[in-house]
């Protein structure tokens, strides 16, 4: 372990603030970006930051998230590297652009500060927005804390820039729960991150004038089924090459994000999946119910696309039961989306544990560890009888 | 500015073997605007005819880098990529001494309309680059429906003309006048049949330090109805009715290109396209026409007074 990297004086930073100083190192080429609560701060900060002549990146100050993330397309296929953040209604304003991003496979990365989308308009934490967003080709990976936020914006860069792979990126962090609370942040120094992550270079760029390239262009019933079978595939090599980079990561930097990381699952009999910032709150909550000798444990997803299927099905078949934490609604009257997605991957597993869902925290209600030992309780009474007699629950809600 | 000799040999940056109608007027303005330039030029397209109907996968027609990123986004898109351009000259991945210039084409549905926030952001940010509204007033892509650039009276699909209806009952919107409000170095209206005044409007528009804007009647056979080898006529009578007053804002200075010797009156552009046709026959709409007459003439007037042409 000689050569991890050696980690700088620890900082107090908020979520946001992480993100802006994970945006420090990475020095992109170019920024264009647009305020929204909860992720202001990140714009902001990343701003002071090129006013002080500390980045030499060219920000791009945007009337719109639109706007945003058309800018970043036409600098990403300049061959710069191109950043931007937002959240909740500034991602939904941005989707008709971001398949277009992805689809055009431009290795943007991007900060999402997870926010309820309207309506009504609530400016707290759910999931709702990126959730709404995983179909859209990106690569979305999920953060507990601003340490992750900081580690993953960095693991990010180098796997939405694979040679085989070059697809958009999004960071998600919980809104104020992470974004806005201070927390210590060990940053790295910026010449491990810039060696880590390396110099941007594109097979093809709008500005190389000398061999000019259409980007963009009408793409009918005889070649568009091949481009998207295409982006299919380099989607399913990111799932193929993460491995590898966070592997080099954690040699690099120490810190490990594999697809899932399991909490207490050694000889857990039930456990709950969850994202973001309350898998902390539920590591807390099943170290209290392990110390009364309850079998429980936690998976946390670091990455939902490229969805890890296999290592969910290798994680949760045996179990006795399987809660699913769902910071989402889908309004499809069976659940929510991490449900849906999770509960078909284990359909092709030859030891299916019986799955419930439970829709919590929408428009940042708390989520307690006291909620998560009501999930556990219910847990055990699946595992008792071996059936699910509630498949949806909602917790926490009056 | 070159002659027309010379310009002829400049090579072609939109070539041939594209799928835009014949005498079509937007691929008509944009190889005399990009002939303006002998710099490298990076090319964006908002969706549209243009962009539809030169890049028909596996082939385009560009011989120059181009990007269409969607319908309302063309000005972010070429912002950037402007900006690209200048954050790599910095790090030192693109020679400083390099030119290159940075056009964008959208119709006047993505101009006017859905584009328009992106139009007016990319303008406020100061980005250097062009831009560029063929302007054939009406959605010609998706079948000839209403915009803000439609002139009053016209039929279109999405605002026909019938037993209870004229056309568009409003006026059309005034672009110019909106890009000029943002108080950019070089903003100008040109028409194809101008090519002398449009190619010298595009050098002008190329030269200076931050955005230009030009507004080019771009006439449309299909649309406007009459034949396709009457594209230029028409583009001249929007001229000599004073329709399409030809002038060039420079640092906030008016300077009108073209005063007709003689204004003609504006029957004579409405009679040559079939999509006034509802105004002359089965009965002449004398009232219509009145009040478009009116309008076309307050219109110059107020353009002769910025141009320092009338009192």
């Amino acid at each position: 372990m000689s050569n991890i990297a050696q980690k700088q004086e620890k900082i107090a930073v908020s979520g946001d603030e992480a993100a802006a100083y994970a945006m420090k190192v990475i020095e992109p080429d170019v920024v264009a970006a647009y305020p929204i609560t909860p992720q202001t701060e990140i714009v902001m900060n990343f701003s002071q930051f090129v006013a002080d002549g500390e980045v030499t990146t060219e920000m791009i100050p945007v009337e719109s998230e639109h706007s945003a993330m058309s800018a970043c397309v036409g600098s990403a296929a300049s061959g710069a590297r191109t950043m931007t953040a937002t959240s909740a209604n500034g991602l939904a304003l941005m989707w008709e652009v971001l398949y277009i991003a992805s689809s055009t496979r431009l290795p943007i990365v991007m900060p999402v500060v997870n926010r309820a989308l309207s309506a009504p308009i609530n400016i707290h934490c759910d999931h709702s927005d990126s959730m709404g967003a995983r179909d859209a080709g990106w690569i979305q990976m999920y953060c507990e804390n601003a340490q992750e936020v900081y580690e993953k914006l960095i693991l990010a860069i180098r796997i939405g820039e694979l040679e085989d792979v070059r697809l958009p990126v999004m960071v998600c962090q919980d809104g104020f729960i992470t974004s806005h609370a201070v927390e210590a942040l060990e940053p790295f120094a910026k010449e491990d991150v810039q060696k880590f992550i390396g110099s941007y270079s594109v097979p093809y760029s709008l500005l190389d004038v000398d061999n000019p390239v259409t980007f963009g262009p009408l793409d009918l019933q005889d070649y568009y089924f091949e481009h998207k079978r295409q982006q299919s595939e380099a989607m399913s090599r990111a799932y193929q090459q993460i491995p590898e980079i966070v592997k080099e990561f954690k040699n690099t930097f120490g810190s490990e994000y594999d697809f899932l990381e399991l909490y207490r699952m050694e000889d857990a009999e039930t456990a709950v999946i969850a994202l973001g910032s309350t898998a902390g709150t539920a590591k807390n909550t099943i170290d209290g119910l392990r110390e009364q000798g309850r079998k429980v444990g936690l998976v946390k997803m670091n990455f939902v696309r490229p969805f890890p299927a296999e290592e969910l099905r290798s994680a949760l078949s045996p179990l006795k039961a399987v809660g699913i934490l769902d910071r989402a609604e889908s309004f499809s009257n069976q659940g929510g989306p991490l449900f849906s997605e999770i509960r078909a991957a284990m359909y092709s597993s030859g030891q299916r544990p019986p799955i419930a869902d439970y829709i919590y925290g929408l428009g940042g209600r708390d989520m307690t560890p006291g909620l998560i030992e009501e999930v556990f309780r219910d847990l055990d009474k699946v595992a008792k009888t071996g059936k699910v007699e509630q498949s949806v629950h909602y917790i926490g809600v009056r | 500015m070159p002659n027309i000799k010379e310009l002829s040999t400049r090579p072609e940056r939109l070539t041939s073997g594209h799928r835009l109608c014949p005498g079509c007027g937007a691929s008509i303005a944009v190889r005399q605007i990009l002939m303006a330039t002998e710099d490298p030029v990076v090319v964006g397209a908002a969706t549209g005819c243009l962009e539809v109907a030169t890049t028909i996968y596996p082939f385009t027609a560009w011989n120059t880098p181009f990007i269409h990123n969607a319908f309302e986004n063309v000005a972010a898109t070429i912002s950037g990529s402007e900006t690209a351009f200048r954050a790599l000259q910095k790090s030192g991945k693109i020679s400083k001494d390099k030119q290159i210039k940075f056009i964008a084409f959208g119709g006047d549905g993505g101009t006017y309309d859905i584009g328009l926030q992106s139009l007016s952001g990319a303008l406020e940010r100061g980005h250097n680059f062009v831009y560029v509204c063929y302007d054939n007033e009406a959605y010609m892509n998706t079948g000839i429906q209403r915009s803000g650039a439609t002139p009053m009276c016209a039929s279109t699909t999405t605002a026909p003309s019938g037993k209870a209806s004229l056309g568009k009952p409003q006026f059309r919107k005034d672009l110019t006048q909106i890009a000029v409000a943002h108080n950019i170095p070089y903003a100008a209206q040109g028409t194809i049949a101008y090519w002398s005044d449009l190619v010298r409007k595009a050098e002008k528009a190329f030269s200076v330090d931050g955005p230009a804007f030009l507004n080019v009647l771009s006439p449309c056979y299909r649309g406007w109805r009459f034949d396709q080898e009457k594209t230029v006529e028409v583009s001249k009578l929007a001229v000599d009715t004073c329709f399409w007053p030809l002038y060039e804002v420079v640092n906030g200075e008016y300077k009108l290109s073209r005063k007709p010797k003689q204004k003609l009156p504006i029957t004579d552009w409405l009679k040559a396209q079939g999509r006034f046709k509802h105004l002359f026959s089965p009965t002449e709409q004398s009232e219509a026409i009145e009040q478009i007459q009116k309008e076309v003439d307050a219109r110059w007037q107020k353009v002769l007074k910025l141009c320092g042409e009338a009192e």
